[in-house]
């Protein structure tokens, strides 16, 4: 054990020599745990929110009885099923306005609530009086507590006026729900005897049949075993860890290379450690406890910088999560023990992965063979053509997974391969391009200058592959990111083709507001929609119904069609349907679609698909007057008007006061655009962060390889120092040699990052959310890449230019004397 | 102390098969010191390492205080060469990362007998008492060298084993580092092997055995 401490100290001594060594890896181990434990964090919080939600008995997660007819129903019912031997319980849900601002208020009965469906600490046997008894208790989470600035036990007022029980908190619940005893919620949404919903208990002795009990009066809903909100948010965390997961694999990149080469210039100590009697296991084990000791101190560094991203990142997430799916996510970022672990097992194997190689040798280490003039970096030569081998290997295996799958994960999975192949081809072109340099020089200098170039190709090939991909992302990020907001205008202008929109209270109001409108001659066109929320294939689905009128015809956002697809929703035949559900479905213009509406199934004919950007759910269009022939029951209340520009503002003035309605009931289109493109700037600025760390991560990668190779360099360089080349001399034809090779590389991360940006855009956007951009090149963005990427080089071969530079001749004459 | 018996080594490689040790038997005993000569190439280093459990025989034995050490593993082996064996050899070079006092004191910490008082005196015999804070990078030759005999002795081993010590080292360097390692294998009553191509200094030695065609002659 004490001869254990003392070896590991000598091996530690190592990097006290040479701190520069120390912090590059220590640079990669915390760039790589950090960046794929912010990530995971963000996941994390997103994915205990939904559980939050969930918890709070309105998701699925348990079966439930629900009004066939209506929205609520008498609590006369329960008392049937109860005594007919039916384990249920109430609950009511409404919404509560308190200082303004919109709560979900869930009355439940807690004696008979069912253990499965969220576990209310609060309301253990002990509590169990205090919560129903006068006055009661109302359960919220921190934050509803925090946002409406009180302290536990305060008493709050709904705005209408109720008394609400004094509040309580439990950190288990969702943000914005208050949860009362079921009395008291039926007292504060005036709906006396009244229930929403009954959740079913485990089944236990078999009940009679509902039917039986109750006639028609409710319907029997399953338990989902996955809540909607995951379903539909997979695909953007699935996103989110693929970029983790890269910025790891970069990071491990300059971890590899900096163990790499610590362990190449501590050959020598190991064998006298050998030489001094340390057995080879006592050896391998301490090198493991080492590489461990490091893994575990970058791990932790590596998350509080983790935490950090993801506390910064939080906001955008959570913005965006709601914006797109309507998922509450909490503002404060709460890990679990497991988090910590995770990350730090990641680290952990990680450091050990990339230091596979390194770690053989010394198990392999044989205590006699004098130092060889073999290094690390001519190793890395052997590799060459099995690397080039292995690239056509993985190129071929990314076509083979684009050609057979057809999941998300396959999509990843042909990224994931295409630029694993492209990296480890890079080498193997450069060592082209140079030797084609050397072939057509004449000049010895020069033919030198190419040789020289291709002898520290092994030792630079690291860090350019790690420029070669982090470029790659870049640039196919940017062009997804840059195509989008390109389509997404226009395509904005197509499907908010109404200059405002109104959604009346009720169908007297509705009617009131388009005899109001009438009168008003800058209102071009009234035009009545519908809407309505169903299911298609398994999957929530929208229902619009359109006008007919030039505003659709000339603008709709349709990608194929058929002709006369029109005049065929016109006569309610044809639907559009949107691009997602098409794809989902596997529909095309031409064929059929059949869906279950309340006066049965309806069977279309499919005119067109047109593009739904960023909508989770499906959605299809038809006519309006067939809409309304096929769901009866729907309020009238919804309309689209053109208005004579430069009259809209007026016109909304003028409606709002006359019809009170507030902004979710009456919108202009340049609102709803402004509040549209602001949901996806949000949801790229996520991704446009990663991408600017892992652009970050790939510099700090190149500087920290240049450093460690001028580092070996220098015996190589000290030899033509002797021989009268001036050390300015030295610098300029590193200087010239680094950022023409970074250029080459960087030339070459352009057409695969556009082949990157291609993959994003045509296979896993569309499988992970179901709709296809148009792509566009844009050459601005590109030039600007290519100019930071060598102006990291510059920067990052500058250091190590300046080194040798300022080197004093004292230290190269020792170099010079002992490396021979 | 070391006694060696009808040791052989071959070196084989695909094209040929060198014969270095071809029934090699000497011994040394318990405080003696003896020096090993020979032409280069005769095989001294080879003899060297065997003794030190570095590399393995072909045949023949090798013990050191009555341990036969061509039967042991790497693990006991390496206990060995620990607990009882001193070397002075000039790829195991000084640890470059600590300072000529842990590098002194590192064998002797590992192998559980570190002796303060013994390492001081050490300290002073090799004349390294103003060299200690420094690194091996920033010593001379014959510095190093006395800081290797020095980690060598710091553990008192009963067995010596030096390859040519001296060998970088101009001649009155030379001498002087002798004369010190002589010095201090007499009080720590330690024997002596040491391999050298010179005459002169072998003749300081107890005695003298010449390796040629693989046999001691
Ligand atoms: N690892 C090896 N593989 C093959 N042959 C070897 C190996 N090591 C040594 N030899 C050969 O064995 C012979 C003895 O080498 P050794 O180093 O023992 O000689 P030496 O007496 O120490 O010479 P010197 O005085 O020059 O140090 C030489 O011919 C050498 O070429
Ligand atoms: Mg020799």
């Amino acid at each position: 054990m004490k001869q254990g401490c003392w070896i590991l100290a000598v091996l530690l001594s190592h990097w006290r020599r040479h701190p520069l060594q120390l912090t590059t890896l220590m640079a990669g181990l915390i760039s790589a745990t950090a960046l794929w434990s912010g990530v995971e964090a963000l996941n994390q919080q997103a994915r205990a929110s939904y559980d939050r939600a969930a918890a709070v008995f309105g998701g699925s997660r348990t079966a439930m009885l629900v009004g066939q007819r209506s929205s609520t129903f008498s609590q006369q019912l329960f008392i049937d099923l109860r005594r007919a031997g039916w384990q249920v319980s109430p609950v009511i849900e409404g919404r509560v306005r308190i200082q303004g601002r919109p709560f979900r208020l869930l009355g439940i009965e807690p004696v008979t609530f069912p253990a499965q469906a969220g576990t209310v600490p609060a309301i253990g046997k002990s509590d169990l009086k205090s919560f129903i008894a006068p006055p009661g208790e109302a359960l919220v989470a921190p934050e509803t507590l925090a946002a409406l600035g009180g302290t536990e036990g305060a008493v709050f007022r709904a705005d209408d006026g109720g008394a609400l029980p004094p509040f309580k908190v439990q950190a288990e619940l969702a943000p914005g729900v208050v949860i009362v005893d079921i009395g008291q919620a039926q007292r504060l949404l005036h709906l006396p005897g009244r229930i929403s919903r009954l959740l079913v208990d485990n089944i236990r002795n078999r009940p009679p049949p509902l039917e039986a009990v109750t006639g028609d009066m409710l319907k029997y809903v399953a338990a989902d075993s996955e809540t909607d909100l995951e379903r539909l948010t997979d695909s953007f965390h699935l996103n989110l860890s693929a970029f983790g997961l890269l910025s790891f694999l970069v990071g491990l990149f300059i971890v590899y290379s900096a163990v790499g080469l610590a362990f190449e210039q501590r050959m020598p100590m190991f064998r006298t450690l050998r030489a001094c009697g340390v057995s080879s296991r006592t050896l391998n084990s301490v090198v493991l406890i080492e590489l461990l000791v490091l893994a575990i101190a970058g791990g932790l560094i590596g998350l509080v910088c983790g935490y950090l991203i993801a506390a910064a990142l939080l906001p955008n997430v959570a913005a965006s999560l709601h914006g797109l799916y309507g998922a509450r996510v909490s503002g404060a970022l709460v890990l679990g023990p497991e988090w910590w672990i995770a990350s730090l097992a990641m680290s952990a194997v990680g450091t050990l992965a990339a230091s596979a190689t390194s770690l053989l040798k010394v198990i392999r280490l044989s205590v006699l063979a004098a130092a060889k003039p073999y290094t690390w970096q001519q190793s890395q030569r052997r590799w060459l053509g099995w690397q080039g081998l292995m690239a056509v290997a993985m190129l071929v295996a990314a076509i083979t997974v684009l050609m057979v799958g057809g999941s998300l994960i396959s999509g990843f999975a042909v990224l994931a391969l295409l630029l694993l192949g492209a990296a480890l081809a890079l080498p193997v072109l450069l060592e082209a391009v140079l030797r084609i340099g050397e072939r057509n020089s004449r000049q010895p200098l020069v033919i030198w200058f190419w040789a020289d170039s291709r002898q520290q190709l092994p030792g630079l090939s690291l860090a350019l592959m790690a420029l070669l991909l982090a470029l790659a992302v870049n640039v196919g990020v940017g062009t997804m990111v840059e195509s989008f907001s390109k389509t997404f205008a226009a395509w904005l202008d197509g499907r908010l083709a109404a200059d405002v929109y109104v959604n009346a209270l009720s169908d007297a109001q509705a009617r009131d507001i388009e005899a109001s409108l009438r009168a008003r001659p800058e209102v071009t066109a009234i035009l009545p929609s519908g809407r309505a929320e169903i299911e298609i294939g398994g999957w929530p689905a929208e229902v619009l119904g359109l006008a007919d009128h030039a505003t659709y015809r000339d603008r709709w956002p349709l990608l194929e069609s058929q002709p006369n697809a029109w005049d065929n929703v016109k006569a309610g035949e044809g639907v559009l349907v949107s691009e997602q559900l098409a794809r989902r479905l596997k529909l095309r213009p031409g064929g059929r679609l059949d869906v279950s509406t309340p006066t049965g199934i309806w069977s279309l004919h499919i005119a067109a698909i047109y593009a739904d950007y960023g909508n989770p759910k499906g959605q299809i269009a038809v006519d309006i007057d067939a809409f309304r022939g096929r769901f009866p029951n729907l309020p009238r209340t919804r309309f689209g008007l053109r208005v004579s520009p430069g009259k809209i503002a007026p016109l909304i003035d003028d409606m709002r006061r006359e019809f009170r309605l507030d902004e979710s009931r009456l919108s202009d289109q340049s609102t709803l655009k402004l509040e549209s493109t602001r949901i996806f700037n949000r949801t790229f600025a996520v991704t446009a962060a990663l991408n600017t760390f892992t652009l970050g991560v790939a510099g700090v990668a190149l500087l920290t390889s240049l450093l460690t190779l001028s580092h070996s360099r220098l015996p190589q360089l000290a030899p033509l120092w002797a021989l009268g080349v001036t050390r300015r001399q030295l610098a300029g034809i590193e200087l010239l040699r680094t950022i023409s090779i970074a250029f080459i590389t960087a030339m070459l991360a352009l057409p695969l990052g556009l082949l990157v940006a291609w993959c994003l855009i045509a296979v896993v956007n569309v499988r992970a959310f179901g709709w296809r951009l148009p792509f566009h090149v844009f050459p601005l963005h590109l030039a600007e890449l290519l100019g930071v990427a060598m102006l990291a080089s510059l920067l990052a071969v500058l250091i190590p230019v300046v080194r040798l530079m300022r080197m004093a001749p004292a230290a190269l004459i020792r170099i010079f004397a002992n490396e021979r | 102390m070391l006694d060696i018996q009808n040791l052989t080594k071959t070196y084989s490689s695909a094209q040929e098969h060198i014969a270095v040790l071809r029934g090699v038997c000497m011994y040394v005993s318990a405080g003696e010191s003896v020096a090993l000569t020979g032409e280069s190439g005769s095989g001294k280093s080879t003899l060297l390492h065997l003794i030190a459990g570095l590399d393995e025989a072909d045949g023949g034995s090798i013990r050191i205080a009555d341990t036969e050490v061509t039967a042991l593993g790497d693990r006991d082996r390496a206990a060995i060469r620990r607990d009882r064996l001193g070397l002075v050899f000039q790829q195991f070079n000084l640890i470059p990362s600590l300072t000529v006092a842990d590098n002194l004191a590192f064998q002797s910490r590992i192998a559980g007998r570190h002796d303060s008082r013994w390492q001081n005196e050490l300290v002073e015999r090799l004349g390294l008492g103003n060299l200690l804070e420094r690194y091996p990078e920033q010593l001379s030759g014959g510095q190093q060298q006395r800081v290797a005999i020095g980690r060598a002795l710091a553990v008192r081993p009963p067995l010596l084993l030096a390859d040519e010590p001296t060998g970088n080292l101009d001649e009155a360097t030379a001498d002087d580092v002798t004369d010190i390692a002589l010095d201090l294998v007499k009080r720590t009553g330690c024997a002596f092997l040491m391999a050298t191509h010179s005459t002169r200094l072998a003749a300081r030695l107890d005695r003298k055995v010449r390796l040629s065609t693989g046999l001691i002659s």
